[in-house]
């Protein structure tokens, strides 16, 4: 039986005052499973990005619960839901935020030295998650030097560099083009997503929807239904 | 170093153009606050070179002397009052004037004359050439080997000059520890030649130097020097009497502080925008340093630690640009006034550190008003 990772039950999240507020996620629940990727799409401001954030410890909801295993992450203090983040979900942004002051390998260290763990010891290990991402022979490169999929993929490599088992991903093809997309979509649907890993992607890229095994659909808040996707068919 | 204070050094000198930027301005600001404070500090200590040369326990004088160029002659009557105070060693008369001398070649030269007691020569400088007992010979006087030695044609011994058309002849010449601030030599002679050769009004001692015979007798020979309407201070209360009127009573000292405000707020502006600009456009990778999991400590201790690494390696930047102008130009111009103290050097890294703070501030409070839902937003 699948082991749930993240179980959202009835969040909502508003913004500003009323009357101008902006009920930008109404009444969502989510679950989604270790060895499963799942994908939030809908058309943009329909809240699947506020969603992602409430259920990656990042935005907190105004109401509901967010569960990642066992942990309500919403009842954690600020710090400990900051160690949290840092030891249990890997984050991959839109616009892949890599410091164009820092060499590749550096980038990529950074949840680690975050960690307090040894600066060459760090360095080392993000070394092995640059060969797991194909990018070994760049590491003394700052980021700025790199094609988009090669910045998108030292972003994968700091998501999981400190071996999270909730990874994130925001628009991961937003930047990029369809066969660049499509193939780092399925890198890290082959190379990345473990049976002890669960991955939520938010896109509106209907090209890479062939990799999900879900495919949650949001329209106006809502979340207005869940789909199995081709693989799920095959 | 820690890890996260390592990545704080990389973003702050791979970022070459703002670094550069940032250092340019602690560092002029640095070097402009030493220099005007270390400018006022060789004023204040040369304006006291007369009190660091004799080197007198203490000083008695006219209660309205304001700086020992202008003293205000006591009567001889003064010196046997200071002599029968109980707690006094000895106390000998020092003569301080002006005079315009007559040089060899027809020109004519403003001198400083300090006449030592006939006696003890008590102050006398060190000769570097001739013999101190020399200055009782006829018309005698040491010349002072400053930096406006110059201006009496670099004399040697049996140079001669006139004097209120008094024949004057260098027997030696000597050296003192601080030269004078107003770009005049001064040569040495016995008091009562001084006296002779340099027309005086009715009193005519310009101070009494007195050594006490402990220093708890010192209280006890103020408060007795003032029962008879005089004025005695330490050589350290006088040098602070002579600092303070520069300092308060001149322009000297406002216009000083006021360039040395100045260099601080030229400092922080360029400082401050600068660093504030480099916050800026790095606040979305600290946005993205917090989603990742940093704390609010950890970007707090990076931007600290930016701040202070700037500041401190401009501060030794400006320091040294400082240190080696005064070098340089000492060695062209004999007589340029500038002094690096401790002091300066403790108000420049005060005001480093608030240029630091205030620059750091501002980045903090940005980087921790930002939110890492901000980041997902785009």
């Amino acid at each position: 039986m699948a082991r749930t990772a993240i179980e959202a039950s009835g969040i909502n999240r508003w913004f500003g005052e009323e009357p101008a507020r902006t009920h930008a996620v109404k009444d969502a629940s989510f679950q989604a499973n270790f060895g499963e990727m799942v994908y939030v799409v809908g058309p943009s401001g329909s809240g699947k990005t506020t969603m992602l954030s409430m259920i990656s410890g990042i935005l907190r909801p105004n109401s509901g619960t967010v569960r990642i295993e066992a942990t309500d992450i919403w009842s954690l203090s600020s710090d400990a839901l900051a160690d949290f983040r840092l030891h249990r979900i890997g984050f991959v942004f839109q616009d892949y935020h890599l410091f164009p002051r820092l060499t590749t390998v550096e980038n990529v260290a950074i949840p680690l030295i975050l960690q307090n763990r040894d600066w060459d010891a760090a360095l080392t290990e993000a070394t092995l998650n640059l060969q797991i991402v194909g990018l070994e022979n760049r590491a003394q490169l700052p980021p700025v030097k790199l094609s988009g999929g090669e910045q998108q993929r030292v972003a994968i490599a700091r998501a999981i560099v400190s071996r999270p088992d909730i990874l994130i991903l925001d628009e991961p093809t937003a930047s990029l083009d369809g066969d660049t997309g499509r193939g780092i979509v399925r890198f890290v649907r082959e190379h990345i997503l473990s049976e002890q890993r669960c991955i939520v992607i938010v896109t509106h890229d209907s090209r890479i929807y062939e990799f999900a095994d879900r495919i949650m659909r949001m329209e106006d808040g809502r979340i207005t239904g869940v789909e199995r996707s081709q693989l799920d068919a095959q | 170093m820690s890890g996260i204070l390592r990545i704080a050094y990389k973003l702050l000198i791979n970022d070459r153009a703002k670094f550069a930027a940032l250092l340019v301005g602690i560092t002029f600001a640095v070097f402009l606050m030493v220099e005007m404070t270390s400018l006022f500090a060789g004023i204040l200590s040369r304006s006291s070179s007369t009190v660091i040369n004799i080197g007198a326990s203490i000083w008695v004088m006219d209660p309205a002397v304001q700086t020992v160029a202008n003293s205000i002659p006591l009567p001889d009557s003064v010196l046997d009052q200071v002599r029968s105070i109980p707690g006094v060693k000895y106390a000998v008369p020092l003569y301080t004037g002006a005079a315009l001398l007559k040089l060899r070649d027809g020109t004519y030269q403003a001198a400083n004359v300090v006449g030592l007691d006939d006696t003890s020569l008590f102050g006398r400088p060190r000769v570097i050439a001739g013999n101190i007992e020399d200055i009782f010979a006829e018309n005698a006087f040491i010349a002072i080997r400053d930096a406006e030695f110059y201006k009496l044609k670099n004399p040697t011994i049996g140079t001669e000059f006139e004097l209120n058309d008094h024949r004057g002849v260098i027997v030696g010449i000597g050296r003192v520890s601080s030269s004078a601030l107003f770009g005049v030599p001064t040569l040495y002679t016995t008091y009562s030649r001084a006296l002779q050769y340099i027309p005086n009004a009715r009193f005519t001692i310009s101070y009494l130097l007195v050594e006490p015979k402990s220093r708890a007798d010192i209280a006890a020979i103020k408060a007795r020097v003032a029962a008879v309407g005089y004025v005695a201070l330490t050589r350290e209360e006088f040098v602070s009497k002579i600092s303070d009127f520069y300092m308060y009573q001149t322009g000297i000292g406002t216009n000083m502080m006021l360039m040395t405000l100045i260099s601080f707020i030229v400092g922080l502006s360029i400082s401050g925008q600068t660093f504030y600009t480099f916050i800026l456009e790095n606040i979305d990778k600290f946005g993205a340093l917090k989603a990742i999991g940093a704390k609010g400590r950890d970007l707090v201790s990076m931007i600290l630690f930016q701040a202070t690494f700037v500041a401190m390696t401009g501060y030794g930047m400006g320091v040294g640009l400082c240190a080696a102008l005064i070098w340089l130009a000492r060695s062209h111009l004999p007589d340029y006034a500038a002094m690096i103290t401790f002091a300066n050097l403790g108000m420049a890294l005060v005001m480093v550190v608030i240029i630091a703070a205030i620059s750091s501030y501002v980045g903090v409070r940005k980087v921790l008003t930002i939110e890492p839902f901000d980041i997902f937003r785009g």
